[in-house]
C-alpha cells in the first residue's frame, strides 16, 4: 500500500520559477530554460509511489535534485508545483503547524553531515527532537537511551560529538531520528560522508535495523552500489531531474529503462545484486513417499543425469540419490530409496546474491539447491547457469590475448610458424 | 553654491533635528537618563562596596579562574600598582562606566545582531547605519550627548554605548549566519519552531562570536569612557583630562597606565571566556 505518493512535482529554483513550467511540458531542456529564465530545474515531474515499509532509494549524480527531492518530502524546501500525498494528506498545501506535527511525530531525517548541535552532548542530541515537541524531561531521556542502544552507542551517552569519529556521529544522527519513533525515515546521503569501511559497516546495520522496525526509509545517494544494496525499490534520477527508472535493483540490472540507466548501471558488480532466484532452474524430483529406485533411475536417464533431488509429499527436501546407488537397489531387488539418500550437498536461499555461491557452486559436485525457510523445495542453480551471469555484462575484450597474437606482435617468428595457422583457424 | 546650502545645510539641519528632539522628546530622554543613572549607581555603589584589597583578590580569582596563571599574576601586579598609585577609586568609576554601557549596549547589540541575521533587508538597514557609527570620530558622539543628557556620566554612558554597539550587532549577526545549514535543517525538520531552533541551536553554536563581538565592545567602550572624561563622566577620563589641561605629565602618565591595565585584565578574561565556549563545541 502506497504510503507517499508523489504526484507531478517540480521544483525549480529561481525569480518567478512557474513560467517554467510549460516551457519544460514543452520540451525544452535544462540548458535553454535557463538561459531563457534564469531558472535551475530541480525536479522535473517526478510522479512515483512509495509504500509502507519498504526502503526506497533516491539515487542520482549530483545536480540531480535528489537533494531537493528528499528536503521536498519534509517540506525543508517547497515544490513549485504538484503534489506530496502521505497517508492520503496533501503535505504541500499544509500549514506551519500542520507541518510541525508532522516533522515531530511521522517523518525524522538523518543528514549527510550528521548535523549534530556540537555544543550537546550526545544523549542531549538524541533527545533534541522529542525536546522540541514538549515531552517531559524523563519519558524523553528513556526514549533516547533506547534509540542509543539500538544504534549501538551504550557507554557514550555523554560524550561530545567532536570527541566521535564519522561513523559514531551518525549512529547518533540516526538515534536522533529513530528516537521519535517516526514512520518515515529520511535519510540524505547518510553514509556518504564516511569511509568505504565504515559505510558498508553502516549499510549493514541499516539493513539489520531495518528487519527489526519496519520503517518506510527513503534513502538518497549518488552511490549505486549502496542503492543496490539498501534499496528494495530504486528510482534512477537523470541529469534533468527527470526519474528515469524505478524498479527493484534486480529488475534495473536487468532491464534498463534507458541508454542513461544502462550506461550507469554497466560498471556494477551484478553478481552481488543478481540473486540465486534469478537463475534458478526447475528441475524434476523424486517424491520420498512413493517413487522406489526404478523410478530414479528411470528419471535420472530420462533427464540425462548421474543424480536426483528426493523430496516429500510437502516439496520439503529429503536429500539426493545417485545413480549407482539407484542401480544397485534395483540388482538388489529393493524397494526403499532411504538407505541411499545422501546429504553431502549444497543448498542455499533465493535472496542469496550468485557472487556468495560461485566459489562453492565451482567446487561442488552436484548443482545447489533452492530451499526456504521451511525447507521446500524451490529449484536448482548449477554453475552453468552462475558463469553465464557473471559473464553477461562482463567486457574483457582484449585482456586475454591469444598466444600467437603475442608471439607475432614481439616479432619473434622462430619457431611460431608451425604453431600458428593451427592457433589462427581456431581464433576465427 | 552658497545658494544651495542656504537651503540644504547638513550640519544645520541635524543640529534643528537635535533641537527638535531636546525641545518634544524631552520625557523620552529624562526617562532613559533616570533608567542609566538608577543601574549606574547600583553598579558603581557594589564595585565599591569591598576594600580595595578585598576587590583586588576577586579580581585575581576571576582571572585565575578563567584565564590562565599568568593573567592572574599580572592582575596581582596591576592592581596593586592602581591602589598604590591612588586611582583605585577613579578606576571603579571607570569600570562602573564600562560595564553599564556594555550591558545596555548587548541589550540593544544582540537583539539587532539576531534581526540582522534573519534579516537580509534588516541587515542592509543596518549595515551601513553601522559602518557609519564606527567611522564617526569618537569625539562627535560627544555634541549629541551633552546636547539631549547635558553633563555627567549618563551622557557618558550613553555615548559609550553607541561607540562600542557595533561590533556585538556585526559578530552576533555573523555567528548566527555562520551556522552550518545542516544544523539549521535538522532543527528544521525535528519540528522546531523559529524560537527554539534560535534557543536551542543558533546562539548556543554562535556563541564563540558572539563572545568575540562582546570582547570587541568592552574594549571600545574602555577607550570611549575615557574620552568622555571631557563631558563630566568621571573615572580615570578624568584624571587623564586633567593631567592633559593642567600639564601635569605625572598624573597623566599614571592615569593612562591605570587604563591600560584594566584594559589587558578585561580583554584577557572576555577572551579567555570567548575561548571557552569555543573548545566546548
Amino acid at each position: 500500500m502506497a504510503l507517499v505518493e508523489v504526484k507531478d512535482l517540480y521544483k525549480i529554483f529561481g525569480p518567478s520559477p512557474r513560467r517554467a513550467i510549460p516551457m519544460i511540458k514543452a520540451g525544452q531542456t535544462k540548458q535553454e530554460i535557463k538561459k531563457k529564465t534564469g531558472c535551475t530545474v530541480a525536479i522535473n515531474g517526478a510522479t512515483f509511489e512509495i509504500h509502507k515499509k519498504e526502503t526506497f532509494v533516491v539515487m542520482g549524480l549530483s545536480g540531480s535534485g535528489k537533494s531537493t527531492f528528499i528536503r521536498c518530502l519534509n517540506r525543508l524546501i517547497k515544490p513549485t508545483a504538484g503534489q506530496i500525498l502521505i497517508d492520503g494528506q496533501d503535505i504541500v498545501l499544509m500549514n506551519t503547524e500542520e507541518l510541525r506535527e508532522l516533522r515531530r511525530y511521522k517523518m525524522s531525517m538523518v543528514f549527510q553531515n550528521f548535523g549534530l548541535l556540537p555544543h550537546r552532548n550526545v544523549v542531549n542530541n538524541v533527545e533534541f527532537g522529542l525536546e522540541v515537541s514538549g515531552m517531559e524531561k524523563e519519558p524523553r531521556r528513556a526514549k533516547a537511551l533506547k534509540a542509543l542502544t539500538l544504534v549501538g552507542l551504550e557507554g557514550f551517552e555523554y560524550s561530545m560529538p567532536n570527541e566521535l569519529s564519522g561513523g559514531m556521529q551518525q549512529r547518533v544522527g540516526l538515534a536522533r531520528a529513530l528516537a521519535n519513533d517516526p514512520e518515515i525515515l529520511l535519510m540524505d546521503e547518510a553514509f556518504s560522508a564516511l569511509d568505504p569501511l565504515i559505510r558498508s559497516q553502516m549499510q549493514d546495520e541499516l539493513l539489520e535495523l531495518q528487519a527489526k522496525m519496519h520503517k518506510t526509509i527513503i534513502f538518497i545517494t549518488h552511490d549505486l552500489d549502496e542503492a543496490l544494496k539498501i534499496g528494495d525499490r530504486i528510482a534512477i534520477l537523470g541529469p534533468d531531474g527527470r526519474v528515469r527508472q524505478i524498479g527493484t535493483p534486480e529488475a534495473i540490472l536487468a532491464h534498463p529503462s534507458d541508454e542513461y540507466v544502462k550506461e550507469f548501471v554497466q560498471n556494477v558488480d551484478r553478481t552481488r545484486v543478481i540473486t540465486a532466484n534469478t537463475i534458478k532452474h526447475r528441475c524434476s524430483v523424486l517424491n520420498h513417499t512413493k517413487d522406489g529406485p526404478r523410478a530414479a533411475l528411470h528419471l535420472m536417464e530420462k533427464e540425462k543425469k548421474s543424480f536426483a533431488y528426493i523430496i516429500d509429499a510437502d516439496r520439503v527436501l529429503k536429500g539426493i540419490v545417485h545413480i549407482e546407488d539407484a542401480a544397485r537397489l534395483v540388482k538388489e531387488k529393493k524397494e526403499d530409496l532411504a538407505p541411499i539418500i545422501r546429504h553431502d550437498f549444497y543448498t542455499t536461499s533465493a535472496d542469496t546474491p550468485i557472487s556468495d555461491l560461485l566459489a562453492t557452486a565451482i567446487e561442488s559436485k552436484y548443482p545447489l539447491a533452492l530451499i526456504n525457510e521451511q525447507g521446500i523445495f524451490q529449484g536448482i542453480v548449477d554453475r552453468e547457469a552462475i558463469i553465464a551471469e557473471v559473464n553477461e555484462g562482463a567486457d574483457d575484450t582484449g585482456a586475454p590475448v591469444v598466444f600467437s597474437e603475442v608471439l607475432e606482435q614481439n616479432g619473434n617468428g622462430l619457431g611460431g610458424e608451425d604453431n600458428a595457422p593451427e592457433k589462427k583457424g581456431k581464433e576465427s | 553654491m552658497d545658494k544651495i546650502r542656504e537651503i540644504f545645510d547638513i550640519g544645520a539641519g541635524f543640529e534643528t533635528a537635535i533641537d527638535w528632539l531636546t525641545e518634544y522628546a524631552d520625557w523620552l530622554f529624562d526617562f532613559i537618563a533616570v533608567v542609566v543613572e538608577g543601574f549606574l549607581d547600583g553598579v558603581n555603589w557594589a564595585f565599591h562596596l569591598l576594600p580595595p584589597p578585598l576587590m583586588i583578590i576577586l579580581f585575581v580569582a576571576i582571572a585565575w579562574h578563567t584565564a590562565s596563571r599568568g593573567v592572574a599574576l599580572f592582575s596581582v601586579i596591576g592592581f596593586t600598582l592602581i591602589y598604590y598609585m591612588g586611582y583605585w577609586s577613579e578606576t571603579m568609576d571607570t569600570l562602573s562606566l564600562v560595564f553599564s554601557a556594555v550591558i545596555f549596549g548587548l541589550l540593544v547589540g544582540i537583539p539587532l545582531g539576531i534581526w540582522a541575521s534573519k534579516s537580509d533587508k534588516a541587515w542592509n538597514i543596518l549595515r551601513p547605519v553601522l559602518d557609519f557609527m564606527q567611522t564617526l570620530p569618537a569625539f562627535v558622539y560627544l555634541i549629541p550627548a551633552v546636547l539631549l543628557f547635558k553633563l555627567g556620566p549618563v551622557p557618558g554612558v550613553i555615548a559609550t554605548l553607541i561607540f562600542s554597539l557595533p561590533p556585538a550587532v556585526r559578530l552576533t549577526n555573523l555567528g548566527i549566519r555562520q551556522v552550518p545549514v545542516e544544523i539549521k535543517e535538522a532543527c528544521r525538520s525535528f519540528g522546531a519552531t523559529p524560537k527554539q531552533m534560535l534557543l536551542k541551536a543558533e546562539l548556543p553554536v554562535a556563541l564563540p562570536t558572539i563572545m568575540a563581538g562582546v570582547n570587541q565592545t568592552i574594549m571600545l567602550a574602555l577607550s570611549m569612557v575615557v574620552i568622555s572624561g571631557m563631558i563630566g563622566a568621571g573615572g580615570l577620563g578624568n584624571v587623564v583630562l586633567k593631567g592633559i589641561t593642567q600639564l601635569r605629565i605625572d598624573m597623566g602618565f599614571e592615569g593612562g597606565i591605570s587604563i591600560v591595565i584594566l584594559a589587558i585584565f578585561l580583554d584577557r578574561v572576555t577572551q579567555a571566556l570567548s575561548d571557552a565556549s569555543g573548545r566546548q563545541s
